[in-house]
Order: structure tokens, then sequence, then C-alpha cells
């Protein structure tokens, strides 16, 4: 519909071209010698990481390094991308542990879900993003490897504010 | 002191090809990661930094880059074109730096050297020749990429290029009026002022003199760089790369050389025909000139030569942070505001511009004023006039006017007078 279009009634006289031109060369020129840089040095210095920042998984663990999920089968229920695998297994005494047990995080979209619905707070995610690869398999973690790393796990609430008021 | 001859000559222009060449080859590497420090500065950023101190050799990597890729062949590329086509966008802005003089003379002990590589008779009509080389790179890879993209690039390269390349002529004609030759180290002489030996002179830098010439020069040397606001044979957001979009590797490279020797070249030519070349200014002991016949006027020392080398790198250098800033400023123009200015207001302007010099120049010498600094003067103040009128014309939307109107009007006039289109269609 014509009427929506948006008409700058900006008469041409109006309008200039080299004033124009020689405004934004000074709105450079500030900028070209402002000491000022936004520009994060990545590698050297890094962000401070909030918290309740959601990135790669961490399992935790017991005291002798076992992990401590019981594999009830929630995490992989309520993952909403099914990014988790699991098999369960029971051993001599009759106590469940997993088998196997992977995030693909590739897939996983990061919403903590499985952490929030671990009924043994197993599970976690951590405060940690370099989690590049050389291949997509390298972005499965298995067990293990989630027992191992070693960032501190989200918090899911914060302590200063824990009914988030 | 004598010129040099025979085999001295065809040794030492030997040499200076290959350390003029190398030289054009490392300033451009040096061009390179100065305009990617300065757009970093301009955008709030640090620009490269990884490599080596300061990032300064960011660009060696970008060579090794360039080396390591693949070099692709497009199925419907026309193979010969294709791969002459690099060479053709290289070869004009290097070999054009052949006619440039960098420093006064040095003398030897085989005789005075020129700081030029060739001293050619016909100047700076070689300068315009090869410059109009350039555009066969742009047509020959547009054309033989067999890409549409790199096809419309081709056409907007050959368009714009073909156009101010009348106005970049033109726009030295006045310089032949006051200069009365080609030959441009008489260019350079005739900016510095010397009494009573060989031919009169100005003594004054013909940036002033030749206001209009300045800024015309400027406008056509930007764009035929090809970079922005002229770079439409490229425009990134529409035709991908433009006339280059099918290049890998090496041949990439090779316009990227090109355009950036390109950029150097013209930075030297607004040096050479406006700002008095290698002259220093307010020192008369710079003062030297070599006349077409081989007479040496002046003192040549080597000393002299290494201050003027300088001084012609110094106000190079100064002209790239222009074009550089620029680049970073400016937006694109569109088509038609491009061709616009190209041909109703540089051509027009120059024609003009031939007319009005010639006519002062008569004037002057009827009048008898003295061919020197007066005679500067006056063209200086005739010249500041014109350009507050040229200026004037330019701007207040009478050229170049805001996008945004023009469309959006030109949109809503043509609907509501037929009352059709998608709008109005679905809501009957």
């Amino acid at each position: 519909m014509p009427g929506d279009v948006k008409v700058l009634r900006r008469p041409e006289e109006k309008g200039s071209y080299v004033r124009a031109a020689l405004k934004g060369m000074s709105v450079t020129f500030r900028h070209m010698v402002n000491p000022r840089k936004v520009t994060q040095q990545y590698p050297d210095e890094k962000w401070e990481l909030a918290p309740r920042m959601r990135g790669t998984h961490r399992m935790a663990t017991h005291e002798d390094g076992r992990a401590k999920c019981v594999a009830c089968g929630l995490c992989p229920t309520v993952c909403p991308v099914n990014c988790i695998k699991l098999i369960p297994a029971e051993d001599e005494n009759g106590e469940r542990y997993a088998a196997v047990y992977e995030i693909d995080e590739f897939r996983c979209i990061f919403c903590g879900f499985c952490q929030e619905v671990c009924p043994v707070e197993a599970i976690h995610l951590g405060v940690h993003y370099e989690n590049a690869e050389y291949s997509r398999e390298r972005w499965v973690y298995d067990l293990e490897r989630l027992c191992d790393q070693d960032q501190p796990f989200t918090a899911l609430w914060d302590p200063a504010d824990p009914a988030s008021e | 002191m004598e010129t040099l001859t025979g085999a001295h000559f065809v040794w030492m222009t030997i040499f200076k090809v290959v350390l003029f060449f190398t030289l054009l080859m490392l300033m451009v590497g040096g061009v390179v990661m100065f305009e990617r420090k300065v757009a970093g500065f301009i955008q709030d950023r640090s620009g490269p930094n990884r490599v080596g101190p300061w990032g300064l050799l960011q660009t060696m990597a970008d060579g090794i880059k360039f080396l390591l890729k693949e070099e692709t062949y497009p199925d419907a590329a026309q193979a010969v074109f294709y791969l002459l086509a690099p060479v053709m966008a290289m070869v004009p802005a290097t070999i054009l730096f052949a006619v440039i003089p960098f420093a006064s003379p040095l003398p030897t002990g085989w005789g005075l050297v020129h700081m030029i590589v060739a001293d050619v008779p016909v100047g700076f009509l070689y300068v315009l020749a090869i410059g109009s080389f350039g555009v066969y790179g742009v047509v020959m890879a547009g054309w033989s990429s067999g890409s549409k993209y790199a096809f419309l690039g081709g056409m907007r390269g050959s368009a714009q290029m073909i156009s101010y390349e009348v106005g970049l002529a033109l726009t030295l004609v006045p310089i032949v009026l006051l200069g009365g030759g080609v030959r441009i180290p008489d260019l350079i002489s005739l900016q510095q002022g010397f009494t009573g030996q060989g031919p009169a002179t100005l003594g004054m830098w013909l940036f002033l003199p030749l206001g209009v010439s300045f800024l015309l020069f400027f406008i056509t040397g930007l764009a035929e760089t090809k970079r922005i606001p002229f770079d439409l044979p490229e425009a990134e957001a529409e035709l991908i790369a433009g006339y280059h979009t099918e290049y890998s590797a090496m041949k990439f490279g090779m316009f990227f050389l090109g355009e950036y020797a390109h950029m150097l070249t013209t930075a030297a030519l607004i040096t050479v025909f406006f700002l008095g070349g290698w002259d220093i200014p307010f020192w008369h002991g710079d003062n030297i000139r070599v006349l077409a016949d081989g007479t040496v006027i002046g003192d040549p020392t080597w000393w002299k030569t290494v201050l003027t080398f300088l001084s012609f790198t110094i106000k190079t250098s100064l002209l790239v942070t222009v074009f550089v800033w620029i680049r970073w400023t400016l937006p694109r123009f569109r088509y038609d505001q491009l061709m616009e200015l190209g041909w109703k207001f540089v051509i027009v302007a120059a024609t003009a511009y031939v007319f009005v010099v010639a006519g002062s120049v008569l004037v002057l010498d009827r009048l008898g004023v003295h061919f020197g600094l007066p005679y500067a003067a006056i063209l200086t103040g005739v010249n500041v006039v014109l350009l507050g009128l040229l200026l004037f014309v330019v701007d207040r939307g009478r050229l170049a006017r805001g996008a945004a109107y023009t469309v959006t009007r030109g949109l809503g006039r043509a609907s509501r007078r037929s009352g059709t289109g998608p709008a109005a269609a679905g809501r009957s």
C-alpha cells in the first residue's frame, strides 16, 4: 500500500553532498586518532563469565572418582534435542549406573534442563565455552570425558537473589 | 656533470627497473598493512596485531596464503583471457611508475643518474595511454570468467573507467597550457621556480594555480583506482567481488596487488603534477633540473637526492592516507550518480576549465605579467573563485542527491496514480 511507504519530504535544494562528505570525514578522523579501542585481545584477555552462564557439560563425581549418575533416564527424556544417549546397567549390589553416557555437544542447545531435572545433581552445565574440535566425532563427550571437565558448575540461581526477585 | 651514456646507461636503467619495482612492491605491502590498520582505527578496533611486532608481518602472511591457496579454473572460463586478465590488471599499474621521478638526480662516478626509470619525451601522454590499459584487465576478467556477476562487474568497470578517462585527460590539459610541454621532469621544474636559466618557471606548486584541475584530477584518479566511493566494479554487496569473483589464490592476489599499486601510482601522479613532485617547499637548494637536451642546472649532491626522495615519499604517503580515509568514510555511489558525476560534472567542468585557463593565460600574457610568482598568484585567485562556484554547483542536491528521497517518491507516485500493484490487488 503506497500510504505505508515512508516518504521523506526533504527538499532537494537542502540536501548536500560536499558538506555531508566533509562531516563524515571529520567523524572518521576523530575515531581514527582516538586511542580508546574496543577490541578485546581475545586469547590474551578473556571475558569474565557469569556464574549462571550455560556451557560445556560436566559430570559430578564421588570422592572415589565414580560418576554420581544413577542412570534414572530423566535427562535423555527431558532433553529437547535428544542429544543425550544413556544405556543403564546394574552392578553386583543392584545399584544402577550408566554403562554408556554420551552428550553430543554439537547438537546441544544448552537449555540446562538436564541439570535442572537431575535428582542426584550429577549432570551439570559448566561455565566454559572454548570447545572447538577438528572433527564432529570429537564433539560427542563420553562419560569419562564429562567427569574430567574441570570448569565450575553452572549456578541454577543467583546466590544473592535465590527467589529471583 | 654529464648524464649517463652508453653501457653505463643501460646497466643503470636495468638496476633502476629492478630497484623501483622492488620498492613499489614493498610499498604496496606497506600500504595494504597501513590500510588495514587505519580501517581498524576508524572503526575503533586495533587492526591486525598478531603477526610480528605490531602486526607488521600480516602482509607477508597474506602473501604466503595467496601462494598456497588452491588455483581454481571455472569450466565456463575462456582460458587464454582468463589467465591474461590478472596480468593486464597488474602490469599497467606498475609500469606507470617508470615515468615518475622519485628524487633529484644523483651524481655518481659514471655521470649524473636520473631518479626516473624512463625520461620519455612524451611524458604524461604515456601516463594517459598506459592508464587506459587498466580497463582491459577488468573487462577481460569480467567477460572471460563465464560468470554473470563477474560479467556485470566487468561491464560496470569498463563504463566507469572509460567515462572517467576522458575527464582525467582533460584535467591535465591546463598543465600543458602553463608548462608548455609534457615532459615530466620539466613539470617539476615548472613548480620549483628558477630564475634566469632555461625556460621560465612558475615557482609555485600547481595545486594552487590549478586548484580546479587538482580537485578534478583527484576525483577521476580515485575513480580510476576503483576504490570506494567508486568501487562499483567490485561492489561486494551486489556482485560478490565483481570482475574478480571467479579468481582464487595468486591470480586474485595479482588483482589485489594491481589495485594497491594503482592507488600508489595515482598518489604519485598527483604528487608529481600538483604537489611539486620531489620538491622540498621553501628551499631553493633542491632546484636542480636537467633539460631535455641534457643541460644540467643546479647543484646535485647525494644528500639532496635522499632529502628529495623523502619529500616525495611523505607527499605520496599523505595522499595515500587521504585515499584510505575516504574509503572508510564514504558510501558507494549509485550507478546513475556515478555516471552523472562523470559526464555531467567532471567532463563539463574540465572542458570549461580548459577554456578558462587558456583565456587567463592569454590575458595575462597580453598584460605582460611576469611568468613566475605574480602570474601564479593571479591564477590562484581565479581558481579560488572557480572552486567556490564549482563546490556550490555540486552541493545543494544539484548532483549526487539523497537516495531515500527520489526512490520513495517515485514508488509512491507510481502506485498511487495507477492504483494497481500487489498491495492494491490484495485489497479488492
